[in-house]
This record gives structure tokens, C-alpha cells and sequence, in this order.
């Protein structure tokens, strides 16, 4: 596709780069918070909580990565990794404050 | 993108594999080669002698160095020789001389036999390339951090292929020689697929080995912030007592071994420390070695008293989520693994590195093909092409040349380890000039053919300039060394092979130009 740089319109290249962070910047975003999420709610002792969402993480991140460059717009891409970003950290916070 | 599922994956690959591809290839290249670092280190410092003897006998002569060499010392630490390492390192740190600060480390290598101080040549050895597959050669943590950034598009760059290449059981029986293009894409699918559990495993695994540094989330919240509260309960050290302040004799450290193999049904101790060790309470920790299992468990160890050998703790069996991660850090280290498997791990590695080293290949391959007829490339691909050049053939070169400088730097030059690793530097960087100012092929054919020379050469540099040539290795059994002369020779002659035939293709492609036939895919852009 970038083959052919000179062919492709500025408004294909601001996608592309929109794609790109949404995938490294809110894949993070999202693997990072199902971690968080995973740590709180696993029947796990606190150690073991946290090693397995630090494992899991990274299947979260891959397949965020994954949905950025296979959904149909750019804006698709961060639609799609806002809204679990969300519910994750509802879903974290809540379990944050039912443990204090 | 708005062609389906498949053509995204696939330029997803494309372009995560070409924009770390280079990286990615130094670290499988340095990261394979260390499956055989003790053999490197064992062949870049042959005066080391390579004798296995018992542990027993060894820790009994390390506690007598230690005894007479360190007695105030506040922690001795002992390293045990095993079949791979046969040497016998202990390490001293001095009570610090203001609370809360590092007191000085000392570190010499014994004899295992007797128990004299060893002088090897200054080297970093086969550790050089260890650290380098997740330092790179960085100021920490950077270089773990691009490492691990690395892993992770290298996990993307694995699973898009996977969605990509379809067919992927029927592909694989299909290899279709001498097609140019259609060839090396073939033989990077073959090296892709044959290898794609290791390739999995290497990969994931190399995200969990530092996933307390990228993904740190979980601790933070789990343990309001307080990092080392996580690492306190998950590694728990080893409780040991304070100082008694009164002086108390050690008894002999041997023994101990027998009680803790006993309690690890049979396991091995890799290394020791002794804590105070003149005072009524000197403890003992005993380390598990690594190697006879693939679960790595970093806090298995059990602490006796140093002076009465009372048992005073041991740690408790992993949790399952440990077990896991365990698992994933001994697969990907291979510890455990003997010869043979030892020899799969490396092999699996350069399968992953030829499968990088193609797909950056096809990927300057198929965009020459347009710039075929006019014969000007446009500067991006030129680019791309000296950056394959530099990073394919020429970290090949000064990996060569990192053994050479091993043998050729005087022995007793000051800085000497530092000057390997520099050579290895200076020629990588040099390999860049050279692709700069040659055309492509010609630089290929070039820096192979150097490479071809100096990896055959280094055998009988090896005879030249030590005494532990392959007519004496071989006689006696010393398979670490003469393993090593063996497997350069054998990458010297693949090496030139591969020079000749890109000098092949290379004429090939000139004798056929006046007919422009598109189906010769690989022909010279220039």
C-alpha cells in the first residue's frame, strides 16, 4: 500500500498514523487496564492476580493491535479501543473501591 | 484498507516486519548464539581449563580461598562449576562502610582442581552476545525496553502472518527452487511454519520475562504503588538473621549440598551465599540450579545456619501463575536443555532469524521489480537495501570479527574486553559504509565472502595462536572448543556458498536483461 508513496493522498497517510498510535498508544491503554481489572476480580491470592494479568496483558494488547488495522476507518480503530477502555476501568474502579 | 481482513493483516506484516526487521534479526542473530554461551565464553578464554569435578570438592576449595582471602567479608558468594561452566567463581562483598550504601565487590576464578586463582583473558565472551539480545548495547533500562518493544511487534508481525498466509499446512510442502522471488518467499513461509511453536514461545515469552517493567498496571494498583512489596511476596528472600556479634566457627559448607539435594528430591545447588560468615549466626543460602528443570524458580532456595547447619527456612512451592511464568522463562532461557536439545534450540533460533533475514529480503525484492526497467531506485529502497545489507551480512561479519579480536588482542592489554566488544562495533559500522558506497549486489557478494573467510580462517587462527587446536580438541574430548572450530568452519562454507550464489544470480541477471522477461523476479535493480 505505501508502495506507492507518491499515489496515496495525505488524508491515507493522517489514517494510517491515526491507526498506528491508536494501536501502540491505546492497545497499551487497553492491556494495561484489563491487567488491572484481571488483578482485582481473579479468586487469586494478590501475587498470583497480578502475574496472571501481566500474562494476559499481552494477548489484550496483540489483539487490540490486531482490530486497529482491520477495522473498517481510523475512527473505527479508537472507537474500538475507547469504549473497552472504559468498562475496564469502571469495571477496575468499582473492585478498587469495594476493597478499601 | 478497505480490502477484507486478510490484505490488512498482511500489510500489517509487512510493514511491522520491515520497520523492526533489522533490529529484530541482531537480536535473534546475538540472542541464538547465546544458547551457547558458556562454549563461546569456554573458546574465548582457553585458559580456563575445562574439567568437571564434583561440587563437594570445588565448594570445599572455594570456602578455604574465601577463608583465607575474605574472612571479614560481610557476604561471600559461590558459584558452582557444572559440565557446561567448569569454572569456579567466588565473589566477596565488604561490610559497607556507611549504612545504606553498597559495600565493594571482588570477584576471582578458581582452578576447580586446585583451588589457585585463574587468570582468563579480559573478555566478555559468549555473554557479550547474551547481553546484548535485550541490552543492545543500551543504557538501562532502555535497551530492555526497545528489546521488549521489539518482542511485542514481533508477536504482532507472528500472528498476521499466520492470518495471512492462508494455505498454511498445504504451503509448506511447497518449495519451489530457483524462482527467485517466488523461492525466498517459500523458504520464508518453510522456516516460518516448520518453527512456529518455537517462534511462539520465544516471543510470548520474552514479553513475560519483563512484564513487571512494561506492564507494571497491575502491581501498582494491586499494591497501592509499592513496587517492592509485589517482588518481597512473589520472590520471598530468604530470611536470614541479623549479626549475633560474637565470633562463631563455620563448619564446612560441603555437607550442605547432600541436605539440600535432599530436600529438592534431588536437585541441584548452583550457588551459594554465605552471610557473616565469622559470627555465631552466619547463614547459609543454597540456590537451586536451574538446569535440572524447565520451571524456573528465581527464589528456590533454603537457608541453613553457617555454624550449627540447622535448617532455618526454605521456600515455599510456587503458585500455579508462577508455574506458568516459571515455565515461559526456563523455555525461553533452555537451562535445562542437554546437547541435543541445546543443539534444536539453536537451530530453531537461526530458522527465526533466516525467517526475518528472507521476509526483509522479499520485501526490497518485490518493490526493485517496478524499478527494474529504468534502473534508477529511488531512495527509499536504497535505503532499505543498505540497511539489509548492513544488518544481514554485516552483523555476520563482526560477530567473525568479535572472535578474531578475541584471539589477535594482545593478552595482557589494558581494556582489552572492552576493545572485542568495540571491533565488533567499528566493523558493523564500517558494513554500513561499505553497502553505502557499493552497489547492492556487489556489496552482498562482498561482505559474504569476507565473512565466508573469516569464519573458515578462525580454526586455524584458533591452532595459530593457542595451543587447543582441533587435532588436540578432538583427541581429547574437549567437544565445547572443538564444537566451536566445527560449527565456523561449517558457517564459513555456507556463507560462501551463499556468496557464490548471489554472485550467480547477480550474472544471471545481467546476461538476461536485454530480454527483460518479467518472470526474473530477482534481477539487479541497478
Amino acid at each position: 500500500m505505501k508502495g506507492k508513496i507518491t499515489a496515496l493522498p495525505v488524508s491515507y497517510r493522517l489514517a494510517v498514523t491515526s491507526r498506528v498510535l491508536a494501536a501502540v498508544l491505546g492497545g497499551y491503554l487497553v492491556a494495561a487496564l484489563a491487567s488491572v481489572s484481571l488483578t482485582m476480580w481473579l479468586p487469586l491470592a494478590r501475587g498470583e492476580a497480578v502475574v496472571t494479568g501481566m500474562m494476559t496483558s499481552f494477548l489484550v494488547y496483540l489483539v487490540a493491535v490486531l482490530w486497529c488495522f482491520a477495522c473498517r476507518s481510523a475512527w473505527q480503530a479508537w472507537f474500538g479501543l475507547i469504549v473497552p477502555s472504559v468498562v475496564l476501568a469502571a469495571v477496575s474502579g468499582l473492585a478498587y473501591w469495594m476493597g478499601h | 484498507m478497505k480490502e477484507g481482513f486478510r490484505q490488512a493483516m498482511a500489510w500489517l506484516h509487512t510493514w511491522a516486519g520491515l520497520i523492526f526487521g533489522w533490529l529484530l534479526f541482531a537480536i535473534f542473530l546475538t540472542g541464538t548464539l547465546a544458547y551457547f554461551k558458556d562454549e563461546i565464553s569456554h573458546w574465548m578464554q582457553p585458559e580456563v581449563p575445562a574439567r568437571s569435578l564434583s561440587s563437594e570438592a570445588s565448594l570445599a576449595l572455594a570456602q578455604h580461598y574465601l577463608e583465607q582471602h575474605a574472612a571479614g567479608a560481610s557476604r561471600w558468594l559461590i558459584d558452582l562449576p557444572d559440565a557446561r561452566e567448569p569454572g569456579l567463581s567466588v565473589r566477596w562483598q565488604q561490610a559497607p562502610a556507611k549504612p545504606g550504601t553498597r559495600g565493594q565487590f571482588t570477584e576471582k576464578r578458581l582452578d576447580p582442581q586446585t583451588g589457585a586463582e585463574v587468570q582468563g583473558r579480559d573478555t566478555r565472551g559468549g555473554e557479550f552476545f547474551y547481553r546484548f539480545h535485550f541490552q543492545l548495547q543500551m543504557p538501562y533500562p532502555w535497551g530492555r525496553w526497545l528489546s521488549t518493544i521489539a518482542a511485542m511487534v514481533m508477536f504482532v508481525a507472528l500472528i498476521s502472518g499466520i492470518i495471512t498466509h492462508k494455505k498454511i499446512f498445504k504451503d509448506f510442502f511447497t518449495f519451489r527452487p530457483r524462482k527467485g522471488q517466488r523461492s525466498w518467499l517459500d523458504g520464508h513461509n518453510a522456516v516460518g511454519v516448520l518453527v512456529l511453536p518455537f517462534h511462539l514461545m520465544i516471543t510470548y515469552s520474552s514479553l513475560v520475562i519483563f512484564m513487571s517493567m512494561v506492564m507494571p498496571a497491575s502491581i501498582l494498583a494491586a499494591y497501592n504503588g509499592d513496587v517492592e512489596a509485589f517482588y518481597d511476596e512473589v520472590f520471598p528472600a530468604s530470611n536470614t538473621p541479623d549479626m549475633a556479634g560474637k565470633p562463631g566457627q563455620l563448619a564446612p559448607l560441603a555437607p550442605l549440598l547432600e541436605r539440600a539435594s535432599e530436600l529438592w528430591s534431588g536437585g541441584r545447588t548452583g550457588s551459594l551465599t554465605v552471610n557473616n560468615s565469622g559470627d555465631a549466626n552466619a547463614s547459609v543460602i543454597l540456590a537451586r540450579d536451574g538446569a535440572d528443570r524447565v520451571v524456573h524458580d528465581f527464589g528456590s532456595a533454603v537457608t541453613f545456619n553457617g555454624v550449627t547447619g540447622q535448617l532455618l527456612s526454605a521456600t515455599p512451592k510456587q503458585a500455579m501463575p508462577m508455574v506458568i511464568a516459571g515455565s515461559f522463562y526456563g523455555l525461553h532461557m533452555g537451562h535445562f536443555a542437554g546437547p541435543v536439545l541445546r543443539w534444536l534450540y539453536f537451530m530453531c533460533g537461526l530458522a527465526g532469524t533466516a525467517m526475518i533475514g528472507t521476509g526483509l529480503v522479499i520485501w526490497l525484492g518485490k518493490r526493485q521489480l517496478k524499478h527494474a526497467k529504468s534502473g534508477v531506485m529511488p531512495f527509499e529502497l536504497r535505503l532499505v537495501e543498505v540497511l539489509n545489507i548492513a544488518s544481514l551480512s554485516g552483523l555476520m561479519v563482526a560477530v567473525a570479527v568479535f572472535f578474531w579480536a578475541n584471539r589477535l588482542l594482545p593478552v595482557a592489554m589494558a581494556g582489552r574486553a572492552d576493545w572485542e566488544v568495540n571491533s565488533f562495533f567499528i566493523v558493523w559500522g564500517l558494513s554500513v559504509l561499505h553497502a553505502v558506497v557499493r552497489r547492492g549486489r556487489a556489496a552482498w557478494v562482498e561482505q559474504l565472502a569476507l565473512t565466508a573467510l573469516l569464519f573458515c580462517a578462525l580454526p586455524l587462527l584458533n591452532a595459530l595462536t593457542t595451543p587447543y587446536h582441533l587435532g588436540v580438541t578432538l583427541m581429547q574430548g574437549d567437544w565445547a572448543m572443538a564444537g566451536f572450530d566445527l560449527t565456523c568452519l561449517g558457517s564459513g562454507l555456507f556463507f560462501a556458498w551463499t556468496a557464490w550464489k548471489m554472485q550467480r544470480a547477480g550474472q544471471a541477471g545481467i546476461a538476461t536483461r536485454p530480454r527483460a522477461k518479467p518472470m526474473l523476479l530477482e534481477q539487479e535493480a541497478h
